[in-house]
């Protein structure tokens, strides 16, 4: 898969809200998920 | 080795810490080549264009929506019928995280549905039982919650965990039991997958790597348990 540029990427085809939107929360709840878990 | 050493929360407790460092890893062993090939290897498809790119990460967090579950379900009814409190504890240990990834499954599924489908919800029968596992899943952790004494906590939030399972295979089956807009299943046990290889390859690394984070923060997890249950028996201090 040849993206061609960085604003293609984030673009992705026109979909990049759902796309992203999808991927940035899930890093977001892991994140929260892993720092309420640490251990001091 | 003498396997049943472990079933004490007093000699699982390092070990967790061990299990946790060693599936993080792994984690990230699968979800680094998943997430690439996802995104740089993965064709376009020539349905949904990039927008079923969303598919690495739902698939992933529907299976183990389910799957967690019935793990949380087998280890309460142990915990119930042997009266074991390590058992019970991992139980509760995976609550939390079945809870978010039968979220992160409903949430992915809005934003996938909307440029798809045209609508981030529909009442039908795959939505509407996911969000009936996230319920349980909630559920689960405000019975324990509302409950002071943990022993009666487990045995209460066991019932609950085991009645609840019904509504696993309803989940599974409902896109062949209802007419459902939500597609059927793409990958099964039973015949080929209908869908292109790397784009099947990408998704399944991703799901290894779902499964594998999901057990190290469980373990991280029940050891936060373990701490605050026995905080009063002496042996964590020294």
């Amino acid at each position: 898969m040849e993206w061609g540029s960085l604003q293609n990427f984030i673009d992705m085809g026109g979909y990049g809200l759902y796309v992203w939107g999808s991927y940035l929360v899930t890093l977001f709840a892991i994140a929260i998920e892993i720092f309420s878990l640490r251990e001091k | 080795m003498r396997f049943w050493k472990y079933s004490t929360p007093q000699n699982f407790y390092p070990a967790a810490k061990k299990i946790a460092a060693v599936f993080f890893v792994l984690a990230l062993c699968f979800g680094i080549p998943g997430l690439y090939i996802g995104f740089f290897v993965a064709p376009t498809d020539h349905q949904q264009g990039e927008a079923y790119r969303i598919i690495f990460i739902h698939v992933p967090a529907a299976w183990m929506s389910m799957f967690i579950y019935v793990v949380m379900a087998f280890w309460a009814a142990v915990g119930l019928i042997l009266n074991t409190r390590l058992s019970s504890m991992l139980a509760q240990a995976l609550a939390p995280t079945g809870a978010l990834m039968t979220f992160l499954a409903l949430w992915t599924g809005a934003f996938w549905g909307r440029p798809t489908w045209g609508t981030w919800w529909v009442w039908d029968a795959r939505l509407t039982s996911e969000l009936v596992l996230l319920f349980l899943y909630v559920g689960f952790i405000a019975l324990r919650a509302s409950i002071e004494d943990p022993r009666r906590a487990d045995k209460a939030s066991a019932i609950l965990a085991i009645v609840g399972v019904v509504n696993v295979p309803i989940i599974y089956f409902s896109v062949k039991w209802w007419n459902t807009l939500h597609q059927g299943a793409s990958v099964s046990l039973t015949k080929a997958p209908s869908m292109a290889s790397d784009m099947l390859l990408g998704m399944l690394l991703m799901a290894l790597s779902f499964w594998m984070y999901s057990i190290a923060v469980s373990m991280l997890r029940v050891r936060k348990i373990i701490r605050d249950r026995e905080r009063n028996s002496g042996w964590l201090n020294n």
